[in-house]
C-alpha cells in the first residue's frame, strides 16, 4: 500500500510539472484553454474556487487513526472517479483539482477541516467522512457555510439536508428487503441480534425488529450490544447456542468484527449449517476476518466486488490498477466512487457550480455509468438503488444470491419503523 | 429465562459457560502479564503495551506468509516459530525503548505515561505506514481452528485450550523467574530499593533493561496468541490497554498472585453477567464493581508488605 501511495504522489508530481510546463503555452494561448467550457462569471456567482480551466474540490477522510481502516478505500475511489473525470474532459470544461484533508479519526477535527476546505479553500463540493458521528459533527458546518457534501456510508437514516447527497442506503433500503428473503427462502421465523453498541447498530436493529415482529410474524429471540472494541464473544456464542435462532442477525463493527467471526468458528457453529445474516461485513471487513472465517455468510448491500456487469468490470479493473491488485473493493467504496459523478452529472444539469443550484438540481440526477448499475437521486438527496445479498466465498469474495427486481425507494424517516 | 429449555441443554451450555470463563480469565492473564511485570515491578506505567502485543501479531502474520510462500510442509507448526519471533521482536524493541526512552524518567512516573503514551501513537502510525491501515488477516493451521467435541452437546474451542495452556506455561516460567533465580531475587531488590540495589552490587541498569524487555516479550507472545481470537491492525492494541490496565490495577499493582486474582474475578464476573445480562450492561456491573472495591482498597487485591 505503501509504494501505492508513493505511485500516486510521484504522478501527481509528474501532473505538476506537467501543468507548470504548460503555463508558459497557456498564457499565450488564453481564448483556447476559455473556449472550453461556459465562462466563469455565470457558473460560479458565489465566488467558490473556479477559475476558467479549474474547479476545485475536497476530501475529507481519516488517513490516521482508527478509521483509516475503513477510510482508505473510500478516499482511494473518489480520487479514481476524479481522474477518470479529468481524462474525459472535466466539469463544464474546467479540470477538477483536488484539496485532500486528513481528519484522522476525530470528530472535532472533521469539523474543523470541513470549515477549512468551505471557508479557505471555497471548494465546490467535499466528498468526505464515514462514520455517522463524523458526518453529524460536519452538517452544521455545511449548512451554516453552504457546501456540498457527499457522504458515501450506509447509514441509519432519519436525517435530510439540502447540503449533503447520500450514496450509501439507509437502513430501511438496505435491511427489509433482505430480510424478506431470508424468511422467504429459509423459511427464517427465530432472529437474534448482535451489534455493537453505538447509533447504527441499534437503529438498524430497531427497524429489523419491527419488520421481523409486525411484517414477518416472526420473534427476535435475543438482542445483544457489545462496546465498541469488545473482543470476547463466548458467552454470547454459548447464548445463541442456546436459543437456536434460525438467524443470526449481526451489526458488529470495526476490531470487534474479526474477533467475533473468529470465535464463531472457533466455537463450532458452522455458517454453511446456521444461517448469518450481517449488515456490517463488506469485501474489505473480510480481508481482516479472514475470508476461511466467514465462509457462509451472508451480507446484504447495494453493492459487491464480484457484480457482474460491464460497469463493474471496468470499474474494479481501473480501481486495481491505480491502487493494486491485492486491494478489494467494498460497498463504501463503491458509494464513494458515485460521488463526484453524480456532482459532475449534476453541476452540469445546472449548468452552474453554485451550491444552492447544485442542491435543487440534485433530484431525479440519473447515473446510467454506476459500477452497482443505474442508480437515481431521489429529491430526500438519498440514492435510489437495488439491494442484494451476497454470500461469503472462502476467498473474500462475495456469490451474490438474491438481488431485488426494482430499484428500492429511500425512505430516511420510515413512518412505523421508529 | 430458562423454563424452555431441557435440563440436558442447560447442563451443556453451563459447562460451556464455565469454559468460556476460563478462557476469559487465560487471556486477560496473558494480556496483563507483561504489564504486570512492567507496571508493578518497575513501576513504569506502559501506555504502549497494547502496541508491544501487536507487534507480536503482526510477526505472526509475517511468520504465516514466509510458512505458506517458502515451507508449506512446515505450515502447520509455525505458529510456535511465530511466538518465539514475537517474543524476540517485541523483547528487543522493548529493550531498545526501556534504554533510548524509559531509562531517564525513572525519578519521574507519571512522565512515564505521557512518553509511552507518544510512542503508542508512533507505533501505530508506523504499523500503519507499513503494514497499510487495513487489518491484516491472519491464517491459522487447521488444526488450531474448530472445537473438541466433549460430549455430544459440550463443544470447546481449540483456540481456547491453546490460549490457556500458553498462559500456564508463561505464568509458571515468569513466576520461577520472578521468585527462584538470582536475576528475580535482583529485579525484586531494585524495585524496593534502587539506590541500595546499587550499592550492594546489583547492575540496576542492566536489571531494568532486561525487565523492560521480558514484560515487552511477553506482550508480544500475547498479541501472537490473540491472532486466534481478535483482530489484527495498527489500532488494534488499544483494544486490549484499559482492560489490562484494569486488572493490574485491581490486583495490586506490585504482586503477581494479585494479577492472577484480579484476572479470576474480572472474568468470571464478566463471562457470567455476559450470560443473563447484554454485554454493554455486564461490562459497566463488572466496572463499577471494580470501582467500588477499590475505593475501599484503593491498594488492590493483593500488597506486598514493604517498609517505606
Amino acid at each position: 500500500m505503501a509504494e501505492n501511495e508513493g505511485g500516486l504522489e510521484s504522478a501527481l508530481r509528474r501532473r505538476l510539472l506537467m501543468g507548470l510546463a504548460a503555463v508558459p503555452a497557456a498564457s499565450l494561448l488564453p481564448r483556447l484553454a476559455q473556449a472550453a467550457g461556459p465562462p466563469t462569471a455565470s457558473v460560479n456567482t458565489t465566488g467558490l474556487a473556479v477559475t476558467d480551466t479549474e474547479v476545485t474540490v475536497g476530501i475529507l477522510h481519516s488517513v490516521t487513526g482508527t478509521m483509516a481502516i475503513s477510510e482508505t478505500g473510500a478516499q482511494q475511489a473518489e480520487k479514481l472517479a476524479i481522474e477518470e473525470i479529468n481524462a474525459a474532459g472535466g466539469v463544464l470544461g474546467r479540470k477538477i483539482k483536488v484539496i485532500q484533508e486528513d481528519s484522522a479519526s476525530d470528530w472535532p477535527t472533521f469539523a474543523e477541516k470541513a470549515k477549512k476546505l468551505l471557508v479557505n479553500d471555497k471548494c465546490a463540493a467535499v466528498m468526505g467522512c464515514w462514520t455517522s458521528a463524523s458526518r453529524k459533527a460536519v452538517l452544521p458546518v455545511f449548512e451554516q457555510y453552504n457546501g456540498m457534501l457527499y457522504y458515501p456510508t450506509f447509514y441509519e437514516g432519519l436525517e435530510e439536508s439540502k447540503n449533503v447527497i447520500y450514496t450509501g442506503q439507509e437502513a430501511t433500503q438496505q435491511i427489509l428487503a433482505s430480510l424478506d428473503w431470508v424468511a422467504k427462502e429459509k423459511d427464517a421465523k427465530t432472529f437474534f441480534f448482535i451489534g455493537s453498541d453505538y447509533i447504527w447498530p441499534r437503529t438498524s436493529n430497531k427497524i429489523a425488529r419491527k419488520h421481523v415482529e409486525n411484517v414477518l410474524k416472526g420473534k427476535v429471540v435475543g438482542e445483544e450490544y457489545f462496546p465498541l472494541g469488545h473482543t470476547q464473544f463466548n458467552s454470547v456464542i454459548n447464548k445463541i447456542k442456546l436459543t437456536k435462532p434460525n438467524v443470526i442477525f449481526t451489526d458488529v463493527v470495526g476490531g470487534s468484527n474479526v474477533a467475533f467471526y473468529k470465535q464463531l468458528k472457533a466455537a463450532g457453529i458452522d455458517l454453511s449449517k446456521q444461517v448469518l445474516m450481517t449488515i456490517s461485513v463488506t469485501e474489505d471487513e473480510i480481508d481482516g476476518i479472514g475470508g476461511e472465517n466467514i465462509a457462509g455468510a451472508y451480507a446484504c448491500m447495494k453493492y459487491f466486488q464480484s457484480l457482474k456487469n460491464p460497469n463493474n468490470e471496468k470499474f474494479v479493473a481501473a480501481f486495481k490498477k491505480m491502487w493494486g491488485d491485492k486491494t478489494v473493493i467494498g460497498d463504501v467504496t463503491q458509494a464513494a466512487y458515485l460521488g463526484p459523478y453524480l456532482w459532475k452529472l449534476t453541476v452540469e444539469k445546472a449548468g452552474s457550480f453554485d451550491v444552492d443550484k447544485v442542491a435543487a438540481a440534485s433530484g431525479g440526477i440519473e447515473f446510467k455509468g454506476a459500477p452497482e448499475g443505474y442508480v437515481r437521486i431521489h429529491p430526500n438527496h438519498h440514492l435510489w438503488s437495488k439491494t442484494r445479498v451476497g454470500r461469503a466465498l472462502p476467498n473474500g469474495q462475495f456469490e451474490v444470491v438474491y438481488e431485488s427486481a426494482d430499484l428500492i425507494e429511500p425512505n430516511p424517516f420510515p413512518k412505523g419503523y421508529q | 429465562m430458562f423454563g424452555e429449555y431441557s435440563l440436558g441443554d442447560l447442563g451443556a451450555i453451563f459447562a460451556m459457560q464455565g469454559f468460556a470463563g476460563l478462557i476469559l480469565f487465560s487471556v486477560y492473564v496473558l494480556m496483563a502479564l507483561g504489564l504486570a511485570i512492567i507496571f508493578g515491578q518497575m513501576g513504569v506505567i506502559n501506555m504502549a503495551h497494547g502496541e508491544f502485543m501487536i507487534l507480536g501479531a503482526y510477526m505472526t502474520y509475517l511468520c504465516s506468509g514466509f510458512f505458506q510462500a517458502h515451507l508449506p510442509a512446515l505450515f502447520p507448526a509455525y505458529f510456535f516459530v511465530a511466538m518465539a519471533l514475537a517474543f524476540v521482536a517485541a523483547g528487543a524493541l522493548g529493550m531498545l525503548v526501556e534504554w533510548g526512552l524509559i531509562r531517564h524518567l525513572y525519578k519521574r512516573p507519571l512522565d512515564t505515561l505521557l512518553a509511552t503514551w507518544g510512542l503508542s501513537l508512533i507505533l501505530q502510525q508506523a504499523y500503519r505506514s507499513i503494514f497499510g491501515a487495513r487489518e491484516v488477516g491472519v491464517e491459522l493451521p487447521s488444526w488450531m481452528m474448530g472445537s473438541v467435541q466433549a460430549t455430544d452437546a459440550i463443544e470447546i474451542p481449540i483456540n481456547g485450550l491453546f490460549v490457556m495452556a500458553v498462559t500456564v506455561l508463561i505464568t509458571l516460567v515468569v513466576a520461577g523467574l520472578l521468585f527462584a533465580s538470582r536475576y528475580g531475587k535482583q529485579v525484586r531488590a531494585v524495585m524496593q530499593n534502587r539506590v541500595m540495589a546499587g550499592a550492594v552490587g546489583i547492575d540496576t541498569g542492566r536489571v531494568d533493561c532486561l525487565t523492560f524487555g521480558l514484560g515487552c516479550g511477553i506482550a508480544g507472545i500475547a498479541g501472537s496468541a490473540f491472532t486466534m481470537i481478535g483482530s489484527t491492525g495498527p489500532t488494534s492494541g488499544q483494544l486490549y490497554i484499559v482492560d489490562t490496565f484494569l486488572i493490574v490495577v485491581f490486583g495490586g499493582a506490585a504482586s503477581l498472585m494479585g494479577t492472577i486474582a484480579s484476572a479470576f474475578s474480572i472474568s468470571q464476573t464478566q463471562s457470567t453477567l455476559e450470560f443473563f445480562l447484554s454485554g454493554s450492561t455486564a461490562k459497566v456491573i463488572t466496572l463499577l464493581a471494580v470501582v467500588g472495591i477499590l475505593m475501599l482498597r484503593p491498594q488492590g487485591l493483593f500488597t506486598l508488605k514493604v517498609r517505606r
